[in-house]
């Protein structure tokens, strides 16, 4: 038997991680942007320049999709062959297709907010692109499906962790979300135009289907995957109970699914599917809070490193709006509470706190503790991950409170009706109500942006360093027999 | 074979799908709390992210 020593760099295919983890900086920092300008465009309206391309109905699912896809979707793939590649010790199974993952999904992200701002839409939420580019997702989707199985089928390490059943559960419910949602006719081959295969009720019933379960898997699941390996790796100690963590990810696969129809509250769709969805909604709690409470609790003993680490600060924050929002969720979910709450801006506070609040912090996080390791340097500077973490916490604060006043004011003055039975309000009345705290989203919103771009010059000037002077490589020994 | 009529009628699938579906959940509850020496053996997998520590082991090697 010899040793060799080699860097986990030649060992592993840290290129790719390298790639998508700049993307989702950068898209983060793009669709950022493009949310604060939509948001100023509601309180302060010139702000459409009467310009077509930027309106608030072509730009805000330019926004959505640069977020959701661009920021999140390029830090799964950044974390999900990081985590992978190291936890199965082994390297991915093909550098050509994680390199054809890269391109295949950056350009459809580009694309995607390039024919939005044409007016192309499928007018689907979370699912705008029009049939061509959800070929090329698909497409994309199938290599990376095949890239992480197949590096998980040839793993060193007998047991599968468990931040990959969750990268595993997202790759597998995201195919079957998109393949189905996107069934639609195209009305000529040479047409960007199509129709979708479902009407009516079943339509929504459809794209409601998806758009909770693209929550549910995108957006909770992958990210939980993130947690459970990055949360150890930066408190230096295992998560707080394995076992835990196997209830949570079972519990979460099975009750998800059923959830979708709660956005149909009081709509054409049966009574008893909304009732169903309302009920898996309440019990989707005890899974999200078991999770959550096994993040937090990881920290048990190392609460100091709160005061002293800005990323742990950034982990265990995105923990605890992971938790206040899946509690609001359900909430929101009982149907007496959604005649109130929903068409309103309570909905937009709620997904603000999950996606500012949880998802991008637990990315901003994880990018933070690896982007570093995967240029073998250190981070330029520390203090301003400090000066981060509080826009952003500031940032996702004014968004919310605003957001719930706004709401809840919103559902009152609707529901209103004066002595002689008539509404009280005109509706051009409630969105005169709203504009001061319209005004405190955009705030809100400028905020989070800002510590956004400190990241990027920060991640920007990481890579610079490590570029410029790879300093001592980490060694890891490899026997061979 | 009339006894597979029986699956093509929706009020039957979704209860049974639910039953089956709860009662392997039930089962995987029971198989990681069930018993104590498996308990173990599942809580010893928290360590694999610190198996391939080349921090810890650059720590290790300036000791």
């Amino acid at each position: 038997m010899s040793t060799t020593e080699i860097s986990s760099n030649e060992q592993y295919n840290f290129d790719i991680v390298r790639r998508f983890s700049f993307m989702a900086v950068l898209w983060g920092l793009i669709g950022m942007s493009i949310g604060v300008w939509i948001a100023s465009e509601l309180a302060w309206p010139f702000m459409n320049f009467d310009i077509p391309y930027i309106t608030f109905g072509r730009f805000r699912p330019a926004h959505t999709t640069t977020v959701i896809f661009g920021f999140g979707g390029s830090a799964l793939f950044a974390t999900s062959y990081y985590i992978v590649q190291r936890t199965c010790q082994t390297r991915l199974i093909s550098d050509f297709m994680a390199n054809f993952t890269f391109w295949g999904w950056t350009a459809a992200v580009a694309l995607a907010d390039i024919t939005y701002m044409l007016g192309y839409t499928q007018s689907r939420e979370y699912a705008e692109m029009e049939w061509p580019l959800d070929i090329l997702v698909e497409v994309v989707w199938v290599a990376y499906m095949a890239v992480f199985i197949g590096t998980i089928m040839k793993r060193k390490q007998p047991h599968i962790y468990v931040a990959n059943w969750f990268y595993l559960s997202f790759i597998l419910a995201t195919a079957l979300l998109h393949t189905f949602n996107n069934l639609a006719v195209p009305i000529s081959l040479f047409s960007m135009k199509s129709y979708s295969l479902f009407a009516g009720t079943q339509d929504a019933m459809t794209q409601w289907w998806y758009g909770h379960n693209a929550v549910g898997f995108f957006l909770t699941a992958a990210f939980l995957g993130m947690m459970y390996y990055f949360v150890p790796k930066q408190a230096g100690r295992p998560v707080y109970s394995y076992r835990l963590s196997i209830v949570h990810f079972w519990a979460l696969s099975f009750l998800y699914m059923w959830v979708g129809a709660h956005h149909l509250h009081w709509t054409a769709l049966p009574d008893w599917t909304s009732t169903l969805a309302a009920t898996f909604s309440i019990m989707l709690l005890l899974p999200s809070w078991g999770g959550m409470i096994n993040g937090i609790m990881t920290l048990s003993g190392a609460w100091d490193k709160l005061r002293t680490d800005p990323i742990m600060r950034f982990l265990i924050v995105a923990l605890s709006f992971y938790g206040m929002s899946t509690f609001e969720g359900p909430l929101m979910a009982l149907k007496d509470v959604n005649a109130l709450s929903h068409y309103t801006d309570w909905t937009v506070g709620h997904v603000h706190s999950g996606a500012l609040g949880w998802v991008a912090m637990v990315s901003f996080g994880s990018l933070y503790h690896m982007i570093p390791r995967v240029w073998n340097t250190k981070i330029w500077s520390e203090k301003l991950i400090g000066i981060h973490f509080w826009l952003a916490t500031i940032g996702v604060l004014l968004y919310i409170t605003a957001m719930w006043i706004s709401g809840i004011t919103q559902g009152l003055m609707w529901r209103a009706f004066d002595q002689y039975g008539n509404l009280q309000y005109s509706f051009v009345e409630s969105v005169a109500a709203m504009h001061p705290l319209y005004a405190m989203r955009a705030i809100g919103g400028m905020f989070y942006v800002t510590g956004m771009l400190l990241m990027f010059i920060n991640i920007v000037m990481t890579i610079r360093q490590g570029n410029k002077a790879p300093v001592a490589v980490p060694v890891m020994t490899v026997a061979h027999a | 074979m009339g006894w597979l009529y029986w699956f093509a009628s929706y009020e039957h699938t979704k209860p049974l799908a639910m039953v089956i579906l709860f009662v392997t959940f039930v089962g995987i509850v029971i198989y990681v709390y069930g018993s104590k020496k498996r308990g173990e053996r599942l809580e010893t997998y928290k360590d694999i992210p610190f198996l391939d520590d080349d921090e810890t082991k650059m720590r290790e090697d300036k000791k």
